[in-house]
């Protein structure tokens, strides 16, 4: 039996981010920027957003990953981690990630927050992916296309809305 | 059912930040089988020892915090990146949000990092923290707690959790930790005393095991 998980409570500011938590890249990246509501549409500002995310051209820095013919990048980890600001907003500074096949292009999302006994997963696919999107495993499964569009950025903006009628589509991992 | 539930109406914040649509089956892919390895300083310095982060030593009991982090079949996870972040022996958090009006300590941060070795073992050496209480309802108190962060060897095995001490009066009252129903699973959320991690004429010991997720092994479309 594994180990509980219990929520990440408001007081993590000096104890999980850390200087240049936001920036996946020092240059030639994208900012993907977000804010987070609450139930009542009010911006979460203590929530904590992490990011994973496979490189440019579609590969994981991790040994699962076995496709050699894709390259790793120097110094691209493909991590992310920033805390809401008082406006409930968080931003990465980040590359495009390529496509996973069959998946197309995305960032995988956790979402931390006081309120939240167990963390959440979504994902950050993109726009101008129609067809990629289309052919992906997880949209193509859901049959609301409200509910797809919450998984979709609209330009590099993802919100996120943890409840109620624009509740993001949160993914059982 | 190991997990709290989500939806604890007794934990106040629960009610506007639970999600009530239900959540959508993600058959593992390689997004959840891979997450961030430790190595690159780009994820924060590692520093297991909070009593001696300033020029003095923190007021309160010193403790030692000891454990193995497993995966869910017993395999212990090399390399695990284990974060803590707790209030002093007084229940003040260093946070500027944590109006609680009890002293802050100069000497007490209260965060640390570490890495786990070959056999999945973690060490801090810290403060017992106080007891505090919270708005939740009146006369709310939270148990004596270090909060926990965990990274196994993926995305999916992600743990955030609180360790508790063994015996706390404040656990029934305590809707966090009842929003594990299960009382067995409680139970792996309190450390163990041990008299073989306490260190003598220094500090006492604790130990306590951290089992994270089972994961699928290989992605399901593969």
């Amino acid at each position: 039996m594994s180990t509980p998980s219990q929520t990440v409570g408001p007081f993590f500011a000096f104890g999980l981010p850390f200087e240049g938590g936001e920036r996946l890249v020092e240059e030639d990246g994208i900012w993907i920027t977000g804010t987070v509501y609450d139930g009542a549409g009010e911006p979460v500002h203590d929530a904590l957003i992490e990011i994973w995310q496979a490189n440019r051209y579609g590969r994981y820095r991790h040994p699962e990953d076995t496709r050699e013919e894709l390259p790793l990048e120097d110094g691209f980890i493909g991590f992310g981690r920033c805390a809401t600001d008082e406006n409930g907003e968080f931003r990465f500074y980040t590359v495009k990630p390529g496509a996973t096949a069959p998946h197309a292009p995305h960032i995988n999302v956790i979402v931390l927050a006081r309120g939240l006994l167990r963390h959440l997963y979504t994902r950050i696919y993109f726009p101008d992916e129609e067809e990629a999107n289309a052919a992906d495993p997880l949209l193509s499964s859901i049959e609301d296309p409200a509910v797809r569009e919450t998984l979709i950025a609209r330009d590099l903006r993802f919100d996120i809305h943890l409840q109620g009628e624009r509740q993001t589509a949160f993914l059982d991992v | 059912m190991t997990e709290p539930d989500r939806n604890t109406p007794e934990y106040k914040s629960t009610r506007l930040r639970a999600p009530d649509r239900p959540l959508l089956i993600l058959p593992n892919t390689l997004s959840e089988i891979t997450g961030p390895v430790y190595g690159h300083e780009r994820m924060g310095r590692l520093d297991n020892d909070l009593t001696q982060q300033h020029d003095g030593e923190p007021l309160g009991e010193r403790i030692i915090v000891s454990g193995r982090v497993l995966e869910s079949d017993g395999r212990p996870v090399r390399n695990a990146l284990v974060e803590i972040w707790q209030c002093n022996a007084a229940g003040r958090y260093i946070h500027k949000a944590d109006q609680h009006p009890a002293p802050i300590d100069p000497n007490f941060t209260g965060a640390g990092r570490t890495l786990t070795d070959d056999e999945g073992r973690y060490r801090f050496i810290t403060i017992k923290p106080g007891a505090y209480p919270w708005g939740n309802h009146e006369n709310a108190w939270r148990p004596a707690h270090i909060h926990f962060s965990l990274f196994g060897s993926a995305f999916s095995t992600r743990l955030v959790t609180q360790m508790y001490f063994p015996g706390d009066p404040l656990f029934e009252f305590d809707p966090i930790f009842q929003s594990v129903r299960d009382p067995q699973s409680r139970e792996r959320m309190i450390a163990r005393f041990d008299l073989d991690t306490t260190t003598p004429e220094w500090a006492l010991g604790y130990q306590w095991d951290i089992v994270l997720r089972g994961r699928e092994a290989t992605p399901m479309e593969d």
